[in-house]
């Protein structure tokens, strides 16, 4: 053949663009997918935007509840300044409002030093305090000072720390830990799942029978013994939730292996000769990649829900870092006082869970369509 | 004059896909008589079983159907789910293809048999069983009393079918719907079961509707016959006339895609390219840790074959008989006993490393045309997956080449060579496997039933298409199949199994004219019947 020119190829549509196709058919998935995405965009930039750090501690805005004004509020301010004039051992004379300015006149016994007005400026209410006027004697002053506007619309906490920031600041933990857990439980699930259902035999047989014996061990028990031996932190988490989730996944990923090696495209490519890790990696591993996709999206909710329920049990991640888990502890805590700190962070922990497993869903169903 | 018991008028099914609606029948009129069978024939895609699908109300749930289904003055089609309750499982049954899977494995034949004559007849427990047992033995099952607590796995193929028979026929229907019944039997099985429907039928007055694509079927048991394709009626007519003189193209088409001509013997003196002596294969069920003691199954027992270049042997026999089970012994891809020689080399005890260098010289192409392709590989890199193996070197261009060349070698337009199998029809993908054997200029391969998932016109094609490469390439064929038409036309060598023995073999004519052994002879008799 002198003529080595080809036909152009007309591009075929593979199993995944078809799966995408009726993916992007699915309301519900595609809603939860966007909001996915928005609620990660928001948890990752949004400390950054919010005027508090998740550390800062207000001493005095101890559980605001949530509010769309600034805060503080009028009827707020005249405690303040009581507060204020108290915590510097000076007699308070009065005080007004004046253009948008709080003139505060006291008294003491003693001379006053020029440097209270310093002091005052110490209460989160006030800022830009200076001594307006002195008397002779120096026993009266008056101080003025700006109001310090502070939004906190998610509220603050028992410690005075905003509740919007922190939890945002949770978010990027919990679904840190959901995606790396998820990703642990998957690489180890799918290569411990995928050797022992094609190897088959007595590699299986083993290989499984140290699955069951993972399985037979209580979950809190190892974890407890875990955060015992190597403390508590962040990189731990993952692990020791990873090394838990992925028996699930090596069990279903071993299922499909068994079925997809006896597949008659499998005997075709073994009758061509190709090797065992060929196989494995052309034929078993892109076959098994739907239901794996399908579970994953499961696990990371299962995931961020274990994570939570660590954490509630005190063995998650540390103070002052927060998980949603750890907020909605506090948050049960403070039933029905400030139901708030309740409020919010669940409602973000469940709005997300919710997407993840309608993704799962819609996922499944594209999948597998022959199933519906 | 009998009276019309289900007319069809203008009935259309449509799915809705993500491409788009899909018209799977086009406003199709057909009726059925009292005592009268009705034999719908059609190559699969033809909208044949969507159509009673669609009467029964049992459309996937992105189908609609529109038209009239009358029944006595009903409109089945019109009617709400409980209405129709009332007629479908009583008055109008169903039989389908597989009988595996139609029998719940959880509750025994009995409780099965008598849920729905208790349902439909509202009758006590002690009634219905009696009338169960009355219906197993109608249906010609030994022992129906003792048989009442059987479960499904306990029977075989053929007595399953049986059951749902019966199942069927239990309330006295005025018509039994049966889509493609027989499909999944052996042929004397299947001979049995047509000669059993045919006789009830007539016994007991009612309508039947037979959908199949096996045109052998519909001589044996149809009055009429209605010709589909692509969801429309082609031809209708009094089976005897239709045969004898088919008025459209494609009915004519139909009634001669039976695999034509012979294939001769090669020279006696062609070398012997695979030689096999005393091929035993055993299989272990059971045992291991906790298993208990094993049970050895004798799969393959001492059957001794010699294939030559250029030559052909078919190896027929029922389903379990061993016949695939023994080429792939031969190919080394279950482990046998008995000496095993390839082109002058001993292979019996070659390891799996030992094989690779050979698989491109034995080759194979199975069964199912559908599980056969990985779907997740486009048509080009299925082609070329096993010069990956056995010519690595190549570029990933000249391997492009090479399968836009098989593809054209088995009549498909290399311009498909990236779609994915699921894009392409039953034949296609045959086509598609067929190619993925020979692009390796192997010399010996093993054919395990290519044509049997196939309607009959595609199976001839595919039956042409292996001839041609036969001859192209001297290619020698172990042709597994229990279809014996298509063995006929490609084997120059018959062997007949059964139970893993060697039966009989010889000359097609020898075996299927003069057969000497009583098994082949009620093979070819149930095969062959008119």
């Amino acid at each position: 053949m002198t003529d080595t020119s080809l036909p152009v190829a007309a591009a075929g549509r593979s199993l995944w663009a078809d799966a995408w196709a009726r993916l992007k058919a699915n309301r519900a998935a595609v809603i939860s997918f966007y909001y996915l995405i928005l609620m990660a965009v928001i948890c990752i930039a949004g400390p950054w935007i919010t005027p508090h750090d998740f550390t800062t501690i207000y001493q005095d805005y101890n559980r605001v509840p949530p509010s769309l004004e600034a805060y503080p509020k009028a009827d707020a301010i005249g405690p303040a300044v009581e507060d204020a004039v108290r915590r510097v051992r000076l007699n308070l004379d009065g005080w007004e409002q004046k253009d948008g300015k709080v003139l505060i006149r006291v008294s003491s016994a003693k001379p006053i030093d020029d440097r209270v007005a310093g002091y005052i400026d110490r209460s989160d209410v006030f800022e830009g305090s200076a001594v307006a006027e002195k008397s002779e004697d120096g026993l009266h002053m008056t101080i003025s000072t700006d109001i310090e506007r502070k939004y906190f619309f998610f509220g603050t906490d028992n410690s005075g720390r905003d509740l919007l920031t922190r939890t945002l600041i949770a978010g990027r933990v919990s679904l840190a830990i959901g995606l790396l857990a998820g990703i642990v439980a998957v690489v180890i699930g799918v290569l411990y799942g995928a050797t022992a259902g094609f190897a088959g035999g007595k590699t299986d047989e083993i290989m499984m029978r140290i699955v069951d014996i993972l399985y037979s061990l209580p979950f809190i028990f190892f974890v407890i013994m875990l955060v015992v031996f190597f403390g508590r932190n962040f990189v731990l988490m993952f692990l020791v939730v990873g090394a838990v989730l992925w028996l699930d996944m090596a069990r279903i990923v071993r299922g499909q292996a068994l079925s997809i090696k006896r597949q008659e495209y499998v005997q075709a490519a073994e009758a061509l000769g190709v090797s065992a890790s060929g196989i494995l990696l052309r034929h078993v591993v892109p076959n098994l990649l739907g239901p794996v996709v399908i579970y994953m999206t499961l696990l990371v909710p299962q995931v961020i829900i274990l994570e939570s329920f660590l954490s509630y049990l005190g063995l998650g991640v540390q103070e002052p870092m927060a998980s949603w888990g750890v907020l909605i502890a506090q948050g049960a805590n403070n039933i029905p006082g400030a139901n708030w700190l309740l409020f919010f962070p669940s409602f973000f922990l469940t709005t997300t869970l919710f997407a993840l497993n309608f993704i799962g869903d819609g996922l499944r169903d594209a999948l597998d369509p022959k199933d519906r | 004059m009998a009276d019309t018991i289900l007319d069809l008028r203008n009935v259309s099914v449509r799915f809705e896909t993500l491409d788009g609606m899909v018209d799977a029948v086009r406003g199709v009129d057909l009726h059925v008589k009292a005592g009268e069978t009705l034999a719908i024939v059609g190559e699969s895609g033809s909208g044949k079983s969507q159509l009673m699908m669609a009467a029964m109300g049992l459309l996937a749930s992105n189908g609609e159907a529109s038209g009239v289904a009358d029944y006595r003055g009903t409109n089945l089609l019109g009617i709400s789910k409980s209405e129709l309750n009332t007629i479908r499982g009583r008055k109008i049954t169903m039989i389908f293809q597989e009988p595996m899977t139609s029998l719940d494995p959880l509750y025994t034949i009995g409780s099965q048999l008598m849920e729905p004559i208790m349902h439909h007849r509202k009758v006590g427990a002690a009634e219905a069983r009696a009338r169960a047992v009355e219906m197993l033995a109608l249906v010609r099952i030994p022992e129906p009393e003792r048989r009442m607590d059987s479960y499904p796995h306990e029977m075989s193929g053929g007595q399953r079918q049986r059951v749902m028979i019966a199942m069927a026929l239990a309330n006295d229907p005025d018509l039994l719907i049966a889509d493609e019944p027989t499909t999944a039997l052996d042929v004397t099985i299947q001979a049995e079961i047509l000669e059993l429907m045919a006789d009830l039928q007539k016994r007991l007055g009612m309508g039947m509707i037979f959908i199949t694509h096996d045109l052998n079927i519909v001589k044996r048991i149809a009055d009429r016959v209605c010709v589909m394709r692509h969801g429309e009626v082609v031809e209708e007519g009094e089976t005897r006339a239709l045969f004898a003189a088919p008025k459209m193209p494609y009915t004519r088409e139909l009634l001669e895609a039976e695999p034509a001509g012979r294939k001769d013997p090669p020279l006696p003196s062609a070398p012997k390219i695979l030689d096999g002596t005393d091929i035993r294969v055993t299989f272990k069920l059971g045992g291991g840790l906790l298993g208990g003691e094993p049970i050895y199954l004798r799969a393959v027992d001492r059957v001794s074959v010699t294939l030559r270049e250029g030559q052909t042997i078919g190896i027929v026999g029922e389903s379990g008989s061993g016949k695939s089970t023994l080429a792939r012994a031969l190919l080394r891809l279950i482990p046998s006993d008995g000496a095993i020689v390839f082109d002058g080399r001993s292979i019996a005890g070659y390891s799996r490393q030992q094989m690779r260098p050979l698989r491109r010289e034995l080759q194979i192409v199975l069964q199912d045309p559908f599980g056969s392709l990985s779907p997740r590989m486009t048509a080009g890199q299925i082609v070329t997956e096993g010069l990956l193996v056995h010519e690595p070197s190549i570029s990933r261009r000249e391997r492009d080449r090479r399968a836009a060349q098989a593809l054209e070698e088995v009549q498909l337009d290399p311009a498909l060579r990236n779609r994915y199998p699921h894009e392409f029809s039953g034949g296609q993908r045959q086509r598609i496997a067929i190619a993925r054997a020979i692009i390796l200029k192997p010399k010996v391969v093993v054919l395990d039933e290519p044509t049997s998932a196939l309607d009959r016109q595609v199976q001839k094609q595919i039956v042409e298409l292996l001839r041609d490469l036969q001859a192209a390439n001297n290619l020698s064929y172990l042709f597994i199949s229990h279809d014996l038409a298509v063995v006929r036309a490609m084997a120059d060598h018959i062997m007949v199994m059964k139970d893993g023995y060697l039966v009989e073999q010889g000359t097609p004519d020898e075996v299927m004219d003069d057969p000497r052994e009583d098994y082949t002879r009620r093979l070819m008799a149930a095969a062959f019947a008119d």
